[in-house]
């Protein structure tokens, strides 16, 4: 096995042009279970740890937040965790302390599970994903795109994945997940939510209940024509939101949960997470720890 | 074709050492095979166990799921490197005094997980401690004592400083 070590992100770019079977690796904690596990031999692993750019993160001239490929959860969460509330929630599920401070977004990214803990927040807060190559240069990727089967993206053989870019929060964002204890669990199921007050729309994301992580479109398209911005929460729409979400779920049943438990699960988190983000909402909570 | 070997500079517990390593070699094996500082335990070799965490640069990561190619430059705390000469640290007297180890199997990973854990947190709740060593798997204690040793090393850290 070759070990790639390039210390730019353009000799990065030219070694996985040259490589392209070459399997990036940054925090190890996905990559490496795998190949303790000897479920994969690759030729070569290309070690991004060192190219320092990837650990940083910038706010861009069009507002958006630019957040490197490397950078761990432990400082989305210390960093970034009040301008993207539902993101750093889902990253304090993430494994444990040591996890999260070796794993990163950008590696949820890459191994593209339909479990990874990253992607229903991203998918609710229109994350971007910046992807590039040495031959054909940046692309950037809609993370509604970016999932295109199980542990499959839209990512090319010779491109990487660079950074993810989203808006900081302009309402309340939730992150909910099923497992069965605190710590430690792949999901059984998740979902996030994020209200984009602005906009008088909401947006969603469903982890572990299909063969990609997914919106649920039909339950965003629900609550922008239904959701009245000024009252309380109905409950019969609420309870509508919760069938639509089951609705978009097409979920198995494996070793961690039944697929009617995921269905049940999802429309159940659907409601609680609505709840919590209305609530924050109608309480003006969130416009106070904002300002 | 020989696999081809990688010469590398850890920091372990403070003094500088160069290993020759192959790619695959991960750092828990390094330390307990090339360092010969077997205190680092290796339990489930798939990062859910927590008894080979080290301190990389201070942090507490699995050294499991670490190269050591990958730590090549960087710091590496062991559990050998917790004591101060022959006087145990805090966190170790009181493991020690509050029993909280049996079989001792995951008290290194134990150690150093609990060892940041108080530098970032000097006074946790009981919720804190939970969330803290949420990472390392206990099969003898029932983790009863090792919260209690937590919190006891908090109180000999704060006397001591």
């Amino acid at each position: 096995m070759d070990f790639l070590r390039p210390t730019t992100w353009a000799e990065a770019l030219a070694a996985k042009a040259d490589r392209p079977e070459a399997v990036p690796i940054q925090g190890g904690t996905d990559v490496m279970v795998e190949l303790n596990f000897d479920l994969h031999r690759p030729a070569a692993l290309l070690d991004l740890n060192q190219v320092a750019e990837l650990a940083e993160w910038t706010s861009e001239e069009d507002g958006r937040l630019r957040v490197g490929a490397g950078v761990p959860y432990v400082r989305l969460i210390a960093e970034l965790g009040n301008r993207l509330p539902g993101l750093a929630q889902a990253a304090r599920t993430v494994g444990s302390p040591q996890i999260r401070n070796r794993g990163t977004v950008g590696g949820n990214l890459g191994a593209a599970s339909p479990a990874g803990d990253s992607h229903p927040p991203l998918l609710a807060g229109d994350a971007v994903i910046e992807v590039e190559s040495a031959a054909r240069g940046v692309r950037m990727i809609p993370a509604a795109e970016f999932y295109v089967g199980v542990k499959r993206s839209a990512l090319e053989p010779d491109e990487l994945i660079r950074a993810f870019r989203m808006s900081p929060a302009t309402g309340p964002q939730y992150f909910s997940k099923v497992g069965t204890r605190n710590a430690m669990v792949i999901a059984v199921c998740s979902f996030a939510i994020a209200l984009h007050p602005a906009e008088r729309r909401v947006g969603t994301g469903i982890g572990s209940a299909a063969p990609t992580p997914r919106r649920a479109l039909a339950a965003e398209e629900f609550l922008a024509a239904e959701l009245d911005w000024d009252a309380r929460l109905d409950p019969a729409v609420l309870a509508r939101f919760g069938e639509l979400a089951a609705e978009a779920a097409s979920p198995i049943d494996d070793v961690r949960g039944t697929a009617d438990y995921r269905r049940h699960a999802i429309g159940v988190m659907a409601r609680r997470t609505l709840t919590w983000a209305w609530n924050e909402f109608r309480s003006g909570h969130f416009e106070r720890r904002a300002g | 074709m020989p696999e081809r070997v990688h010469e590398i500079t850890l920091t372990v517990n403070g003094t500088v050492r160069r290993v020759a390593v192959p790619g695959r070699r991960l750092l828990s094996d390094c330390l307990r095979h090339d360092l010969g500082l077997t205190g680092t335990h290796v339990g489930c070799e798939h990062g859910v166990c927590g008894c080979c965490t080290v301190l990389l640069d201070g942090e507490p990561v699995r050294s499991c799921l670490t190269f050591a190619v990958t730590a090549d430059g960087h710091e590496i705390t062991t559990v050998e490197g917790l004591a101060d000469g022959e006087r145990m640290s805090p966190v170790q007297r009181a493991f020690a005094e509050c029993h909280g180890l049996q079989c001792g199997f995951c008290t290194p990973g134990f150690l150093c997980t609990v060892t940041a854990l108080l530098r970032e947190n000097p006074a946790p709740t009981d919720e804190e401690v939970l969330e803290g060593i949420s990472g390392n798997l206990c099969r003898c204690t029932g983790y009863q004592n090792i919260i209690k040793a937590v919190h006891r090393a908090a109180e000999l850290t704060a006397e001591e400083s």
